[in-house]
């Protein structure tokens, strides 16, 4: 069996399952956030006036909860859902909760791994898509809806088939001007955005060997947009490293047999990935950088969940720093953990100085929510995961998708820049 | 089931587009609904009766992991969703949630269905009838969980 297959089998109690296999398994964490978790309270209040006697979560100690998508409170109504949520926790006594104003807080994928809420070996299931990111930390990890999330909260299960596994085999590192979302984006435009449907996406070889932990959990992020159940990175030293920094070093790692099967073997050589960017409307519509340096921008937009790590915001910075920006521009760290590092290593200072506007940890205008969003006819270039109509505003607006070098790259021209070509 | 057809000649029709960002704040349905499809259709709250089928290409539901969207179209009346094929959480949010019917339909009737066409489904027979057309689609059987989940009403009501 391969790493996801034996953790599916070992938290469904089984001594083997197949990919097509349907199994109910234990769960080992589960997240809300602002906006699923009054989903949940949703479905848990259909449930009650159907006569169900809901008092009790089945392990609050495994339950953690974000606020990310609308905070700081966007208006009356997110305001309100941050109070349904913080009522929520108090009333099921759920004790990890990041609240935005009361120290580390973030976008829930980046507190996976910032805070190691999710560890190797691990079946974690969240209520957001990009759930999928957690993956990089040799977890199974998968989004799920309001309802399925709430069936979790009560029974710790959730069913699941068994997913066939695409492995992406990375040939020695990325060049220095190239980053894990050139290649992800080069991924998705190779099998498009069903290419991997109900799948997994397992990355292996000496590239990922070679790259970081965080360079990984963009990889695993931008699995959903191919259309997977999960992403996964099996457990190394480079993981192990990563995660006892926060203080992880006790848990039960999973790794494929010699044997393992796998669907298909896709091989990508490091060396010939280029800076790639993703054309409105679909994060499968890529050319590279360079084909496109005559489409101008109105807006730069470096944040979210896929490029607001603290390495993301560190390659912005190398390309910002003594430039000044031509577009409206907007940094926001993905986590406060994140955004005091940027601090301390004089990140922010850069930035502020280039002319760009640095703003809280949020989901923020990645989803259209607030905090930038964009207007008709407005062109933006972003680190985030999607690009689909309407996606970060008006539904004629256009987003084009990128790493953060190339992001701050275009910042500074004021048109789509390859890194490489900047003076 | 009898109702009649809203159909969406292309793929990848997105849950960004079925219940955009911006209402991702709103938890009463009733109100999702008047929001439903509006990325893609403005006029389809006017036009939607209920009863009614979505038939569209490949990858419904495709992005977020949002139960609005499939919420908002079941609460503007739409009782399955016919496609090439559906992403998976849009799948497996609508069948948990018993909000609506995931239906996969083959690429000859996807064809030969045009906007306004009357269907009769029978999941029982496995098969959509054009009444409008006087032709009859075999559809594949749901796997075996999705059948029993569907038939218990929603992953509440299915012991396993």
């Amino acid at each position: 069996m391969n790493i996801t297959e034996k953790i599916l089998a070992r938290a469904s109690g089984k001594s083997k399952v197949s990919p097509g296999d349907v199994v109910f398994v234990n769960v080992d964490k589960v997240m809300i956030h602002d906006v699923s978790g009054p989903g949940v309270i949703a479905v848990f209040e259909k449930l009650k006036k159907k006569g169900m006697k809901i008092d009790k979560l089945w392990d609050p100690e495994r339950v953690w909860v974000a606020e990310d998508h609308f905070v700081p409170a966007a208006d009356k109504i997110s305001a309100q859902n941050i109070v349904s949520l913080t009522n929520f926790t108090k009333q099921f006594g759920i004790k990890r909760h990041f609240k935005y104003g009361m120290g580390q807080y973030g976008i829930c994928h980046t507190l996976s791994h910032e805070e190691a809420m999710v560890l190797p070996g691990e079946v974690y299931v969240g209520g957001d898509s990009h759930t999928n990111t957690t993956g990089a930390l040799g977890a199974f990890a998968a989004g799920l809806g309001h309802t399925d999330v709430a069936y979790v909260l009560l029974n710790g299960k959730i069913w699941f088939k068994v997913p066939e596994t695409l492995f992406f085999k990375l040939n020695g590192k990325l060049p220095d001007h190239v980053m894990a979302k050139d290649l992800i984006l080069k991924i998705i435009g190779d099998i498009g955005n069903d290419g991997a449907a109900y799948k997994t996406m397992q990355f292996g070889g000496t590239g990922i060997s070679e790259m970081s932990v965080e360079g990984r959990l963009t990889l695993t992020n931008m699995t959903t947009e191919a259309g997977a159940k999960s992403g996964i990175v099996e457990p190394d030293q480079k993981l192990r490293d990563y995660l006892a920094a926060k203080g992880a070093i006790k848990y039960d790692e999973v790794h494929g047999d010699a044997d393992a099967q796998y669907e298909k073997i896709y091989e990508y050589e490091g060396s010939e990935i280029e800076p790639t960017v993703a054309k409105p409307f679909s994060p499968e519509n890529i050319s590279v950088a360079r084909d496109l340096s005559s489409i101008e921008l109105d807006k730069a937009y470096i944040g979210s969940c896929t490029g607001a790590k603290l390495e993301d915001l560190r390659a912005a910075a190398k390309i910002l720093k003594g430039r000044t920006v031509k577009i409206r521009t907007e940094v926001l760290p993905a986590a406060i953990s994140i955004f005091r590092k940027a601090m301390e290593e004089g990140l922010l200072k850069i930035f502020l100085d280039a002319g760009v506007v640095v703003g809280p940890p949020t989901c923020g205008a990645c989803c259209g929510a607030h905090m930038g969003v964009l207007a008709k006819d407005e062109i933006c270039i972003s680190t985030t995961n999607r690009n689909f109509p309407g996606r970060m505003g008006h539904i004629e607006s256009q987003t084009y998708l990128a790493s953060p070098l190339v992001a701050a790259a275009s910042a500074i021209t004021g048109k789509i820049t390859d890194p490489r070509d900047l003076k | 089931m009898k109702g009649s057809v809203i159909k969406y000649e292309q793929d990848n029709i997105d849950t960004d587009v079925i219940l955009p960002g911006p209402y991702l704040k709103i938890h009463d349905y009733a109100e999702l609904a008047t929001h439903a499809m509006e990325g893609l259709d403005k006029d389809f709250h006017k036009r939607v009766k209920s009863g009614d089928f979505i038939v569209a290409g490949k990858n419904f539901g495709c992005g977020s992991s949002r139960e609005h969207a499939p919420i908002a179209l079941s609460y503007s009346g739409i009782r399955a969703v016919l496609a090439l094929s559906f992403a998976r959480i849009f799948y497996r949010n609508a069948v948990d949630g018993a909000f609506l019917l995931p239906i996969e339909i083959d690429d000859s009737a996807y064809k030969d269905i045009s906007d306004s066409d009357s269907l009769e489904v029978d999941i029982s027979k496995n098969e959509i009838k054009n009444l409008t057309k006087n032709k009859i689609y075999k559809i594949k059987p749901f796997p075996e969980l999705i059948g029993k989940i569907i038939e218990a009403g929603g992953l509440f009501n299915y012991k396993p």
